[in-house]
């Protein structure tokens, strides 16, 4: 089956800086197939995501959405690219129009994609809002109202509200309290089973990653040290990178220790 | 001796709703508290009343005393000689504390400067801060602005800033989201070696009750801007008493069973 989305053997180095921050990545998403990106601050994570949502261009290699290669020149492809692919930023503030109410934010990719008018838009903005556990009234105030738990569930809420196939999350439960993380991670897991979504999630929360994807790359510096099913990746590494992540993970106190 | 009194604190927008509700807390040098709660339930708001930050048109009420400053209804001009130097605060989101139009070592020489330090001097103590907070490439993040950092790079630099003033209280509201496990576990032992060598306090807001439970010696549980539980770290994370405290608890757990079941341990 073709993959959704796929990383052939990609480069990436920005502008300025002879370095390249991504060399040489090949990942594939197939549906159904959830990956998450795991790995040091600074290894290229965000980056991926960029260059999988052709916000950013391979410096050589080959993005590829549904078999064909991604190119912002290609209208139709784009066209399909938008109706599927939705995306949650690491930085929830900065990417909500402070000017710019909540329920008009949450609307925005059902007006551009012409699913629902400024007008017809209002059950399904509430309905997301909803789910994500903020308020109805949420939808009559403004970005800077809200705390950063609220921010990143807003944002997750505007990319869930046209049911995408595919979500690209960076972060998306950081400063969501543990119960809130909980509520979050169980809305995820239904939109897969009831919508058939594929996430590809970056998270540093392990927890989070087992609990919602099947498949784990580990990255480290630009690269690709390790990938497949999450329970081998996380269960039994290969890489001492990743045996470093999993035995870093803080743990509670035990019950009577 | 505390260097941190928060008596009956109540927050209110212009509007007349109250956020935060009544809380009273204290520290004294060398403390470390810990702050948890619902999402939106005050935590911010109450870290930015401490140094006279919240928003504009929010109204504090009841009394914050900071190194023997009252903060409540203090002018800016008071306030100014209170931050930096007595508290410093890492902001739950970094971007919004640095300064987008500024080269990451230029934000961290200001309170370097502040302190005396000039020329060579002072572009050593600036590599040296970045150094600290584990940042590899320390003379690139110095030339570099924020959008040209990773997330986890952006809060490093954030929290470098505020431990550049050497405040005798430490804020940091949220400060190690953007951090992979390890490098999280380094800061961590960053911030306890300034606790005991330099008597630093910390008040520490977050969501991850692990990370909470090595830092902190004392929590305070929010709900709704209200305090709904206090005490020894040890003893709320491993006999909750309160329902919310309990949940939040079990929350927590559950998340961690769900890695070790996937990991198979
Ligand atoms: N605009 C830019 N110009 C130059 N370098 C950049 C730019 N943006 C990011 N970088 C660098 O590229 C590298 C990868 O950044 P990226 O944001 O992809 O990391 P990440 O894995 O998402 O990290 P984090 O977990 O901290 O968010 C970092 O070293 C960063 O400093
Ligand atoms: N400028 C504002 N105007 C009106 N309400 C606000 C404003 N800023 C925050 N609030 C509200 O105040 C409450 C407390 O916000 P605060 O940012 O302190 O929460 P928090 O505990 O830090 O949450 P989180 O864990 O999600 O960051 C929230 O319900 C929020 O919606
Ligand atoms: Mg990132
Ligand atoms: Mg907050």
């Amino acid at each position: 089956m073709t993959p959704v989305l796929e990383l052939d053997r990609v480069s990436f180095a920005y502008r300025g800086s002879a370095a390249p921050v991504v060399e040489d990545v090949s990942l594939t998403v197939a549906d159904g197939q959830s990956l998450a990106l795991v790995g040091e601050s600074g290894a290229g994570k965000t980056t991926l995501l960029r260059l999988l949502l052709g916000l950013t261009r391979p410096t050589s290699g080959t993005v590829r959405f549904g078999g064909d290669e991604l190119r912002l020149g290609d209208r139709e492809l784009m066209r399909r690219f938008r109706r599927g692919v939705q995306c949650v930023f690491q930085d929830p503030y900065s990417s909500l129009d402070p000017r710019r109410r909540i329920g008009s934010i949450v609307a925005e990719p059902l007006r551009s994609l012409g699913l629902e008018t400024r007008h017809t838009a209002g059950p399904r903005v509430a309905a997301a809002l909803e789910r994500v556990g903020l308020p109805a009234d949420a939808a009559e105030r403004y970005p800077h109202e809200f705390s950063g738990g609220q921010r990143q569930r807003v944002a997750i809420a505007r990319a869930t509200v046209c049911e995408p196939r595919v979500l690209l999350a960076d972060e998306p439960v950081s400063a969501l309290d543990v119960t809130t993380r909980v509520a979050v991670v169980e809305l995820l897991n239904e939109l897969k089973r009831e919508q058939g979504l594929t996430l590809v999630m970056v998270s540093h929360d392990l927890s989070v990653v087992a609990s919602l994807c099947e498949r784990t790359a580990v990255l480290e510096n630009g690269r690709v040290v390790e990938e497949g099913d999450t329970a081998r990746v996380l269960g039994a590494p290969a890489h001492p990178y990743t045996t470093r992540l999993v035995e870093s993970v803080p743990r509670l106190p035990g019950p009577r220790d | 001796m505390t260097i941190l009194d928060i008596r009956d604190l109540t927050i209110r927008t212009a509007g007349g709703r109250v956020l935060v509700d009544g809380l009273s807390l204290s520290l004294a040098p060398g403390q470390r508290l810990g702050l948890i709660g619902e999402s939106g339930s005050g935590k911010s708001l109450t870290s930015l009343a401490v140094l006279g930050l919240l928003p504009e048109g929010m109204a504090a009420s009841g009394s914050v005393e900071l190194a023997g400053t009252q903060v409540v209804g203090a002018s800016e001009r008071r306030l100014a000689k209170v931050r930096g130097r007595d508290a410093a605060i890492v902001f739950q989101e970094p971007l919004t504390a640095l300064d987008p139009l500024m080269r990451a070592g230029r934000q961290i020489a200001e309170p370097l400067r502040r302190r005396g330090l000039s020329g060579t001097e002072l572009r050593r103590a600036v590599l040296a801060a970045l150094e600290r907070v584990l940042l590899p490439e320390p003379e690139r993040i110095a030339r570099a602005f924020p959008h040209e950092m990773s997330g986890g790079q952006r809060q490093r630099v954030a929290l470098a800033m505020a431990l550049a003033c050497e405040p005798k209280l430490l804020i940091a509201d949220e400060p190690t989201t953007a951090l992979d496990v390890t490098v999280q576990a380094e800061l961590l032992d960053l911030l306890d070696a300034l606790v005991r060598e330099r008597e630093m306090a910390v008040l520490f807001v977050s969501h991850d009750l692990a990370v909470v439970a090595k830092v902190a010696d004392r929590v305070l549980v929010l709900k709704d801007g209200r305090a709904v539980e206090e005490g020894d770290v040890r003893d709320i994370v491993t006999a909750p008493r309160e329902p919310y405290t309990r949940a939040l608890v079990a929350s927590a757990r559950q998340l961690e069973s769900a890695l070790d079941r996937r990991s198979g341990r």
